[in-house]
């Protein structure tokens, strides 16, 4: 065999094989999909009750509390960030970085101080390979967080936002994490966590202009709103984590169907230069025999007379 | 009046239960607390423990519930726990084995998960 038909072979055999590989991967991240998909919705009930509850305490009584209310100045922000652990998934963990540095640039001219929260392996490398301080980072969870994990980055979130600003505590919340908005779009977006707004809450948990009954509160208004906006929150972490998990997997699935089908066309390629390359190994070889064979012929005519 | 109430029993996950019911007795921070249809509107903060749901055909469903919130309003009972499960779902020697070590760990969050579970799987 030819060297450059050999070099063409050896090409195509590797390609083949991450061929294999990604398809594998675009086959699981497929799968995952599908499964945190399904956990999103199975999160649905409780996110909405709580939304219902919340709703239902913040318009039916005049309690003022510090989730609620919104500072009359704000000096320090806090902005959580979700992003995966592993890349391999297009520009999902790029799109949600520039999101939250867009928010952060946003913040800063305002005249706030930013901290950052950040959830995921590739956010936390990028703010520690530009040498920039992290309030807290967590990581490991990102492909199937539980409400567990949920509840873990949210407990720092509420306790710096129940703390004075002067000691050090953050007046309000921003999340940016990737809405799931099908299998093929997913956008990256911020949106503030707290201080909640009790009349977008309310939207959201009654469209239709329903009206809320009179609760009695057991033991008070301002006992049940304290144990449930700490809820409320975690429930809203886990939702965007869930979400962030769910695109992310979706992201991945596409980046590795897109790699299939380029390594699938770089095969192609390299199988026509491959048989090119042959053909002209054998034409050579045709041509060499043929020329060898008249010069023979053209030897014994000549020998002959 | 309608004799029975809508229960929806829901985990942070997922949901647990949910059916007719013709009364409910959960328990609040202020005590125990039964509801039957047609209560006034209710919403208040669940303690872990047991929950025990009678069914409009007659059974007994009973949980353990482990933080959250009932609210209650026309006819429809909502119960959010971050953590729930029913009393048949509860693994025992689990439940048995965690609550000897938070015993001899001392840790009292954990034992009182452990016992609520017991109780709950022993109804």
């Amino acid at each position: 065999m030819g060297a450059q038909l050999r070099v063409y072979k050896r090409r195509i055999r590797s390609v083949t094989a991450t061929k294999k590989i990604t398809k594998a991967m675009e086959m699981i991240a497929a799968s995952r999909v599908v499964k945190a998909q399904r956990k999103v919705a199975a999160s649905t009930p409780y996110a909405k009750e709580l939304t219902r509850a919340v709703t239902a305490v913040g318009t039916g009584s005049n309690t003022k509390h510090p989730l609620t209310t919104q500072a009359d100045t704000v000096v320090r922000s806090a902005v959580l960030l979700l992003t995966s652990d592993r890349g391999l998934a297009g520009a999902f963990n790029s799109n949600a970085i520039k999101a939250a540095e867009q928010l952060t640039g946003r913040l800063e001219r305002e005249g706030k101080e930013v901290e950052i929260y950040v959830v995921g392996r590739r956010g936390l490398a990028h703010y520690n390979f530009r040498e920039r301080k992290v309030a807290d980072s967590w990581s490991g969870f990102t492909d199937e967080p539980t409400y567990a994990d949920a509840k873990k980055v949210a407990a720092p979130l509420i306790e710096a936002i129940e703390k004075d600003t002067a000691d050090g505590g953050v007046d309000e919340i921003h999340i940016v994490f990737t809405e799931f908005v099908s299998m093929m779009t997913q956008t990256a977006l911020d949106d503030r966590l707290l201080p909640l707004s009790l009349e977008d809450v309310a939207k959201e948990a009654a469209p239709k202009g329903e009206i809320l009954p009179l609760f009695d509160f057991e033991p008070s208004a301002e006992d049940v709103l304290d144990a449930l906006l700490p809820r409320y929150v975690e429930s809203r972490v886990y939702n965007a984590l869930l979400q962030s998990a769910a695109s992310k997997h979706a992201a991945t699935r596409r980046a590795m169907k897109s790699a299939t089908d380029n390594a699938g066309e770089l095969i192609e390629t390299l199988s026509r230069l491959a048989n090119a390359a042959r053909q002209a190994e054998i034409t050579q070889e045709i041509s060499e025999i043929v020329g060898g064979a008249s010069a023979l012929a053209d030897a014994t005519a000549g020998s002959d007379r | 009046m309608a004799a029975e109430l809508h229960v929806a029993l829901v985990a942070a996950d997922r949901e647990v239960w949910s059916g007719e019911a013709t009364l409910v007795v959960a328990r609040t921070t202020s005590g125990d607390i039964g509801v039957m249809p047609g209560h006034q509107p209710l919403l208040g903060v669940l303690e872990s423990g047991p929950v025990t749901i009678r069914t409009s055909d007659g059974g007994t469903v009973v949980a353990a519930v482990h933080g959250g919130f009932i609210s209650f309003a026309d006819d429809k009972l909502s119960l959010l726990a971050e953590v729930a499960e029913l009393s048949d779902e509860i693994d025992v020697q689990r439940a048995e084995r965690e609550l000897e070590r938070a015993k001899t760990e001392g840790d009292a969050t954990a034992e009182r998960r452990a016992d609520v579970r017991l109780r709950a799987a022993a109804r």
